[in-house]
């Protein structure tokens, strides 16, 4: 019969000599190969103490962004939730009213907005789609939970810190690339 | 009467046998798909309506068989009408081509392009023509024009800044209405659609401007940034109604009844009714019946494939059943062992909250409001 392949290799099928028989060898053999693991470099890291740098374009949790003023980029326009493909985000829209302009930076703005982070599949799609520079995917990831309650983020979860009220944890929630 | 007359023209290098007065843009439009030139202002079903935007223009590149001259300049082709033996390009033409992306510039000159909060977007002429022709950024350098703003009553919403004075709602309001009271105040940059003086919109059928405003100029007030088109779900539907057709599409989220608009075809002009008559609504039909009980629903309605409206996939028995749950029938009557409902968790689409029982737009107390009711 004509081999399916070039690297296929026939069965050994000789019987064992006395020396094979007896296994020492081999597990000698292995026994090195598992000692010599103990010399080389360590590939984990002890986390969550010690944490890896991530890639430049790494897509973690979502931040909706504010204006250097402090208001809410936002404006529910539902760019991000049709072009999501896991269907994750949704939100409710809402006018604004005179006296909240130090609030939302458009006319129309987002009154509820929720990603579901068990549907996200984090792909980015959502930053790319906002024509306003609203959404964007932050350097974290969610963290884990033991209920799926958790995860529907809201906006007080996504919402970026006030530049102008809380500087410093706006600061350290832009990261530092951004 | 004799035999109708027949004029053979070509379009595009398609050739259609027409009746003498169609004009080259009906012709087109006959043949139909991209050889049909794109029109703001023209609207069939309005008298005098046409020559203004200047899209629609095309390339007679033969006058007619007679007189083989083509014409010297590119012609608006909703007003020309055909001669025998008319060859036009459209598509096929760069002269066109290069034309009517100047003519999108033009337009888009003083437009917000705030289509974000625009509540026509998805649906709106004008982004389709510049997302066609449009170039991604803008020569003008100056302050684009704002206005004053008009208050045009409680059920119609007049953006100013987004209007490409086409003229429609005035012909609309000529035809339908025994007396306009709208049209087009001053000349030049400051003309603007407007009330004199601060009138608001009241008669019965006007209303049908929502639907004929080729931009977000004239939007419906009852609808004002609840949802955006493409999320929500188009149903045919009518209801006996004793002074209009009741013909309608309803745009639903669930069974809310969120809009109420007449039902529009390929060219996004307001279907005819059986009698073949254009099937105007009442203002009755399209801001006060905001139930599903009002209405019969006939089924989905069908949505070009190009439309973002089509993300939906409404199709087949949609809104005229509800379907079954199947869970516990397979699973011998078990209950899901864990089950979250997401309406428990999320606070958009309360079950509570019903935006079409609300007349204007939400704002933020309309969400908080009903979460400390529940």
């Amino acid at each position: 019969m004509q081999a399916l392949t070039h690297q296929s290799i026939a069965v050994n099928r000789k019987p064992m000599t006395f020396w094979e028989r007896l296994y020492l060898i081999n597990i000698i053999k292995g026994m090195m190969i598992t000692f010599s693991h103990m010399f080389k470099k360590q590939p984990t890291i002890r986390y969550p103490e010690q944490k890896r740098e991530f890639s430049p374009v790494f897509r973690g949790l979502h931040v909706l962004n504010r204006d250097e003023e402090g208001r809410e980029k936002c404006t529910a326009c539902g760019l991000c939730a049709v072009a999501c493909p896991a269907e994750a985000i949704t939100m409710e829209a809402a006018e604004r009213m005179e006296g909240e302009e130090n609030l939302y930076k458009e006319e129309k703005y987002a009154a509820k907005y929720e990603i579901n982070m068990l549907r996200c599949i984090f792909c980015g799609l959502c930053e790319e789609a906002c024509p306003k520079d609203a959404i964007y995917l932050s350097e974290t990831f969610a963290p884990a939970n033991y209920t799926r309650k958790g995860f529907i983020y809201d906006k007080n979860d996504l919402l970026i810190p006030n530049p102008i009220t809380s500087a410093a944890a706006y600061e350290q929630a832009k990261g530092v690339q951004a | 009467m004799s035999e109708q007359i027949l004029f053979k023209v070509t379009v595009d290098n398609i050739t259609i046998e027409v009746p003498a007065g169609t004009t080259i843009l009906q012709a087109a439009r006959q043949i139909g798909g991209t050889v049909a030139p794109p029109a703001m202002c023209y609207y069939s079903k309005l008298k005098g309506s046409g020559g203004k935007c200047r899209t629609c223009l095309v390339e007679v590149s033969k006058g007619s068989e007679k007189d083989p001259r083509p014409m010297p300049k590119l012609v608006a082709s909703c007003r020309t009408t055909v001669m025998d033996g008319m060859e036009v390009k459209n598509i096929t033409s760069e002269k066109v081509i290069d034309a009517r992306a100047g003519v999108v510039e033009f337009l888009l000159l003083n437009h917000p392009l705030d289509c974000p909060i625009c509540d026509q977007a998805g649906e709106c002429h004008l982004q389709d023509l510049s997302f066609e022709h449009g170039a991604s950024n803008t020569r003008y350098e100056f302050q684009r024009r704002t206005f004053k703003k008009h208050d045009l009553g409680k059920h119609i919403q007049l953006h100013m800044t987004r209007c490409i004075l086409c003229y429609r709602c005035v012909f609309t309001a000529d035809e339908l209405t025994n007396k306009r009271v709208h049209g087009i105040l001053d000349r030049g940059d400051h003309a603007e659609i407007a009330t004199h003086i601060e009138k608001s919109l009241d008669n019965e059928f006007i209303g049908n401007v929502i639907d004929v405003c080729p931009v977000g100029a004239l939007t419906d007030k009852t609808f004002r940034f609840k949802n955006r088109v493409w999320f929500l779900k188009p149903m045919d539907a009518h209801r006996e109604c004793p002074i209009c057709s009741g013909r309608v599409t309803l745009w639903n989220r669930g069974d809310e009844v969120f809009r109420v608009t007449a039902r529009k075809d390929e060219w996004g002009e307001i279907e005819d009714t059986p009698q073949g008559k254009p099937g105007w609504i009442c203002n009755t039909c399209r801001f006060d019946k905001k139930q599903s009980s009002d209405w019969v629903i006939e089924g989905p309605r069908a949505i070009s494939r190009q439309s973002v409206i089509s993300q939906g996939h409404y199709a087949g028995k949609v809104g005229t059943h509800i379907p079954n749950e199947t869970f516990s029938a397979i699973n011998e009557g078990r209950a899901p062992h864990l089950l979250m409902d997401i309406h428990n968790e999320s606070e958009v689409n309360q079950t509570n909250i019903h935006l079409s029982e609300n007349e204007g737009p939400s704002n933020g107390s309309t969400f908080n409001q009903n979460i400390n009711n529940a």
